[in-house]
């Protein structure tokens, strides 16, 4: 059992937890994920780890309510448990000691651009921009909190409430264009944002990152669930990734995949909130 | 002395009309006067061939001989002595191969002892019964790390906590067992069993951490330098799932072996959405792959809603590796069997998911390095199986991730840990490993008893070790 030490709600549908988990606070690092599982009957999801600490022995995660099990877990609060959490799990993402980094966070990703921006404010040589977007100001996450370890902090929102008005890919073309000089982007988002950032970089050839997010089961290497097409290989996205070279991942085969089992989460989320509803007014 | 009869009991089975539409266990397991009936068939030799036959050395002859003479609870001791895991090596054993092949009666041309199918009723016996209490052991203050709660680590776990060691297991899943509990469905081993065994062994002194994937959450280093483990046996298995790189491998519908039947058995997926983690099943499924998890995928795909299940397997019916009972209750069940049958590609609709198998016919060639007769494609014969599910079950191999972060621990070429067959050591002082991490993917009883001969040799090297102050 996993115990949740703190919960703080960013926007109507995001929350952050902070968990007591000190072996993997331990040994986790910038680019790696837990799989939880939130009770006895749930099934194994993959969220990215947002933050560790490993004098306090927590880590902290992020989770968009989406699904049943994202909703179920939204009903935990401070001192409740979490039934199983694993990790650290993936490779750590590569980062470099110098250059450029445009970090572009999208939606909920901004939360998986922390640790990384933590990591590389450490490296003196390493000069980051945070380009970071949502719909509107309310939406955008954690802002506060990545704008302090990156030496740029560049929201966007598409009704322009807060800072560039438009999409973090028309932003970061901006930049490219404008010689900004980047030497490397990491991009971690929806994945339609993912593959357009992809294409923003390909005619640049800026070396870019993204990182996937397919379906995983066991996230130890056991099933082959999460396996993703990168430079036409097959490359299991739970051990070898998260991040993959996103000028070689098939986007289009990751999106179908990602997609299998619509129809059953659509199932268990109207089953989840018939119950709730029934839980809630009680049928004299 | 009983006249010795020329046939085993009979064991009583499920109906396959209702086996395919429910987990329960297919085999019903003796009754009481059934087995001292088969017992009596023992001949108590003097020189007992059997136990020779045995990977963890179970004394066949004499838990037969106490059976016979009704001191079930002295047959369950003398059981245990040796074998910690009885309910499962009953079930889930080759005995066929191992014991019974060497049961003196097969001389004489009467069927062999049903060694395994008394086993499993000793076991079953002391479930329904109350378990039989040992002596409990002496601590003796030395700390022991296994990774992985599969059979191997199980096995030397409980073998180790039986001399009085301070055991961890650290398992990466949620839930002990390992392939026992993901892999080997409930038809064939209920889950309730394994679950039962770990509790003896937690009664046992054992503990388990579970949600641990060494390699990533600690190291053998961390485990051996900084928490005190003197010695740490590795029993990691063989779960890397093999795929063919075929055209179409990644539509929707086809699943490894591993994720299909981890989605059933573990997740429980069968009963989703009472429980949360769902699985697509298609009306005709194939399942490429003839050993005992191909057989145990198309069985499992029967009871969860496919219509018709198809084995594909490029040999032919001699050279598949699965057990005769599991062929035998397949086909009670059923399944069609397309022997000399190669897949070519995986086909797909534009929904993105399967609708046809293309395969070429096969003949048989020269032996190859197995001793098998290589199969070899007939030009011009491909054809098309309408299927919407594929199901690859081509064998698996050791997961990287522990040994990769492990350094000084030599892999061969085929990514398997390289240790003293008679001991479990290893290159580096103090880690052992056994099972198929080891041998690569073999048998439940075979990774026991290299847990078995791991937990003697660790017990060796730590009586050899002063205990650190």
């Amino acid at each position: 059992m996993y115990r949740i030490l703190h919960v703080r709600q960013l926007t109507p549908v995001t929350r952050l937890y902070l968990i007591d988990a000190p072996l993997i606070a331990e040994s986790a690092r910038p680019g790696q994920f837990v799989i939880l599982r939130v009770d006895e009957t749930g099934e194994r999801i993959p969220v990215t780890i947002t933050d560790f600490d490993r004098g306090a022995g927590t880590i902290t995660i992020v989770v968009q309510e989406v699904g049943k099990t994202t909703r179920l877990l939204a009903q935990l609060g401070e001192g409740d448990c979490i039934r199983d959490v694993a990790g650290p799990l993936g490779s750590p993402v590569n980062l470099p000691d110098g250059g450029r980094v445009a970090l572009v966070g999208g939606g909920f990703g901004t939360a998986a651009i922390l640790t990384i921006a933590r990591e590389l404010a450490r490296r003196p040589g390493v000069q980051v921009d945070a380009i970071v977007g949502a719909r509107t100001h309310e939406l955008l996450i954690l802002a506060r909190e990545v704008g302090a370890v990156v030496d740029r902090f560049l929201p966007c929102t598409d009704d322009g409430s807060l800072g560039y008005k438009g999409f973090v890919t028309s932003l970061l073309g901006e930049k490219i264009a404008a010689r900004e000089g980047y030497n490397l982007v990491l991009a971690v988002g929806p994945m339609p944002m993912m593959r357009a950032v992809a294409e923003v970089t390909r005619t640049a050839a800026i070396p870019t990152l993204a990182s996937l997010d397919p379906i995983m089961l066991d996230g130890t290497g056991m099933c082959g669930a999460c396996r993703c097409r990168v430079g036409g290989e097959n490359k299991f996205a739970c051990v070898d990734g998260p991040f993959f070279d996103a000028h070689q991942v098939d986007f289009a085969e990751l999106a179908r995949r990602t997609k299998m089992y619509h129809y059953e989460e659509r199932l268990a989320l109207e089953r989840f909130q018939a119950q709730d509803r029934a839980t809630a007014e009680p049928v004299a | 002395m009983a006249m010795i009869g020329h046939k085993k009991q009979h064991m009583p089975v499920l109906a396959a009309a209702r086996r395919v539409s429910s987990f329960e266990e297919v085999p019903l397991g003796y009754t009481l006067a059934m087995a001292e009936h088969e017992a009596d068939r023992c001949l108590q030799c003097p020189d007992p061939q059997c136990e020779q036959g045995c990977p963890v050395q179970v004394p066949v002859r004499d838990f037969i001989g106490l059976l016979a003479q009704g001191r079930v609870e002295d047959s369950v001791r003398k059981m245990k002595e040796y074998n910690r895991l009885p309910a499962i090596c009953g079930r889930v054993c080759p005995q066929e191969e191992q014991c019974e092949i060497q049961c003196v009666l097969n001389r004489s041309g009467r069927h062999p002892v049903a060694i395994g199918r008394l086993e499993r009723f000793v076991a079953d016996w002391e479930r329904t019964n109350g378990w039989v209490e040992t002596e409990p052991p002496e601590p003796n203050g030395q700390k022991v790390a296994v990774i992985g709660a599969g059979p191997s680590g199980l096995t030397c776990a409980g073998d180790l906590a039986a001399r009085g060691y301070d055991v961890t297991v650290f398992e990466a899943l949620h839930a002990p067992g390992g392939v026992l509990m993901y892999g080997i469905p409930e038809f064939r081993l209920p889950k309730a069993i394994v679950e039962d065994d770990v509790a003896r062994l937690e009664a046992l002194g054992v503990k388990f951490v579970y949600n641990v994937l060494v390699g990533r959450t600690l190291t053998i280093d961390d485990l051996m330098d900084r928490m005190g483990f003197g010695a740490v046996f590795i029993g990691t298995g063989a779960g890397l799932p093999r795929f063919m790189k075929i055209p179409g491998e990644n539509l929707g519908g086809v699943y490894s072996a591993n994720e299909f039947l981890t989605r059933i058995n573990l997740m429980r997926a069968y009963r989703f959405p009472e429980y949360d983690t769902p699985l697509r099943m298609g009306r005709r499924v194939a399942v490429i792959g003839a050993g005992n998890t191909a057989m145990d995928c198309v069985r499992t795909a029967l009871r969860v809603g496919a219509e018709q299940g198809l084995i594909v397997y490029r040999r032919s019916e001699h050279e598949m590796s699965a057990r005769a009972e599991e062929y035998e209750h397949a086909v009670e069940e059923g399944v069609q069997f397309h022997w000399l049958t190669a897949p070519v590609r995986i086909l797909g609709g534009e929904d993105g998911w399967v609708n046809g198998l293309e395969c070429v016919r096969m003949e048989l060639g020269e032996p190859d390095a197995s001793g098998r007769r290589s199969p070899v494609a007939v030009p011009g014969s491909e054809f098309i199986l309408p299927v919407d599910t594929v199901i690859l079950a081509l064998g698996t191999t050791p997961n990287p991730i522990l040994l990769k972060a492990t350094p000084g621990l030599p892999t061969n070429r085929h990514g398997c840990v390289v240790a003293d067959p008679a001991t479990g050591a290893t290159t580096r002082p103090g880690v052992f490993a056994g099972g198929d991490v080891v041998t690569g993917a073999a048998t439940v009883i075979l990774a026991m008893g290299a847990g078995q001969k791991a937990a003697r040799g660790i017990h060796e090297y730590l009586s050899r070790t002063p205990v650190p102050v």
